[in-house]
């Protein structure tokens, strides 16, 4: 009990003098910044909020002008929410229904990707949605969503049908592939959703602290090798750091892009 | 000690399970976030952008609509043009004819004036002649009443002078006549 004690203490402080221990899932296990009524507020709580804040902010901010030459911010808000509507759902649910899952659809992307820079932001450097906590209520969102807009589109039994009968196949293979669909188009979906995002942040977010606690481990180990492969280990943080830069904006990405095909599919005529 | 508690409490958390905290925290904050963007952020873009799209193809309408009446003006004034030039030639070839007319009505009046006058010169000649004659005749009459009057009154002294007396006249007489002729050949 006491030595999972110090495991955890040690690698939320990072490397301590008494040895370095390799950072692990207690990493993310952050101790309340206060309490509110006996309910502990941590610190990927509060970053929630602070997205929020920030997507609230750059929306309104962003939006309030409606000139037709715009200003800088109405520019990039423009731009990203133009890239929303046009790239993600107008090219994937279809120009008949998009227009109805735009706001969700951008929602998500600006939830998300600001949750996921929180992990590169200096005193920041938590990816909120490195907690699944977060990660599946987003997925279980765009589950129900899609879903929803298949029923609304075919009838509870028509949208079962079409999402797991395969046109222009007959016969008894249906018998293996209507479970197959079954699994892999409605039950698999929320749960890949969520394991993507969240296995993208809390795996990356693993690594920058394993270089940066292990980097200074090695740097104070008072070995000279030691210290020459800890300064490797600090400018490899770095490099993984342009990566997880990378990473951030794919994960929001493919997670409002994959929602906006799933709705399209669900909406999709029969094909 | 207690802090150590709950980390290992914590630590013991498996990162897959979700803390339910959390779930109905994100559900609640991502809830907020769609109803602002739903309400003030996507009907703004979505007027910004429909806005301009009305203004570029309005104005690619208006353009057209003004290149059309451009057109349409060249064409009626390129119309205009020509159909002055074909009026100005009209003109012209009209003037043309007019002045060929006004130039052979003048040398035919000045035909027949030229002919009016010679042959008034010509009646004048006439007339002039005709009292020439006339008054040659009365002349010749008084003349001759002279001369019988000068033969007779004289005493016919000698025959000489008599017959050169009337040789005399009928000189004179056959000038006369000559001149006379001559006068009427003229």
């Amino acid at each position: 009990m006491s030595l999972t004690a110090s495991i955890a203490a040690s690698a939320v402080t990072a490397a301590d003098d008494s040895g370095f221990h390799a950072p692990g899932p207690g990493s993310f296990e952050l101790p309340a910044v206060f309490e509110v009524a006996g309910f502990g507020v941590t610190k990927p709580m509060l970053l929630l909020v602070l997205s929020a804040v920030v997507v609230i902010w750059f929306g309104i901010a962003s939006s309030r002008s409606t000139s037709l030459v715009p200003g800088r911010l109405q520019y990039v808000g423009e731009s990203s929410y133009g890239f929303i509507r046009n790239s993600i759902g107008r090219d994937n649910i279809g120009s008949e229904h998009f227009v109805k899952f735009v706001p969700y659809l951008f929602t998500l992307f600006a939830f998300i990707l600001v949750n996921n820079y929180f992990g590169l932001i200096p005193f920041v450097q938590y990816p909120t949605m490195s907690r699944i906590g977060f990660v599946a209520p987003l997925a279980i969102i765009s589950w129900l969503v899609f879903i929803g807009s298949g029923i609304w589109k075919h009838g509870p039994l028509g949208y079962l049908k079409h999402a797991t009968m395969p046109s222009g196949i007959k016969g008894p293979i249906l018998i293996v592939l209507v479970p197959l669909e079954f699994f892999s188009n409605i039950v698999v979906r929320p749960f890949t959703l969520s394991l993507r995002l969240f296995g993208n942040m809390f795996a990356g977010h693993l690594l920058l602290i394993l270089f940066a606690t292990g980097g200074a481990a090695l740097i104070v180990s008072g070995n000279i090798f030691y210290g020459g492969v800890g300064v490797l280990a600090f400018v490899m943080g770095i490099g993984i750091s342009f990566l997880e830069m990378l990473v951030m904006f794919l994960q929001a990405y493919v997670f409002t892009l994959l929602s906006a095909m799933y709705i399209g599919e669900a909406l999709a005529d029969e094909h | 000690m207690d802090t150590a508690v709950v980390l290992a409490a914590e630590e013991s958390h498996n990162p897959l399970l979700p803390v339910w905290s959390e779930v109905i925290l994100a559900l609640i904050v991502f809830a907020i976030i769609f109803f602002i963007v739903k309400k003030y952020v996507a009907p703004s873009f979505e007027k910004t952008f429909a806005a301009r799209t009305e203004a570029i193809e309005g104005g690619l309408a208006a353009a057209e609509t003004k290149q059309a009446e451009a057109d349409a003006k060249l064409a009626e004034l390129e119309q205009q043009l020509a159909d002055a030039r074909h009026e100005a030639a009209r003109i012209r070839e009209e003037a043309r004819e007019q002045g060929a007319a006004i130039v052979s009505e003048m040398r035919q009046q000045a035909q027949a004036e030229s002919t009016r006058i010679v042959d008034a010169g010509k009646a004048q000649i006439e007339a002039e002649r005709q009292q020439a004659v006339t008054s040659l005749r009365a002349e010749v009459g008084n003349l001759a009443t002279g001369l019988a009057g000068r033969i007779v009154g004289e005493s016919l002294e000698d025959d000489a002078r008599q017959s050169r007396v009337v040789e005399r006249f009928l000189a004179e007489l056959e000038t006369a006549e000559a001149s006379d002729a001559a006068g009427k050949d003229a």
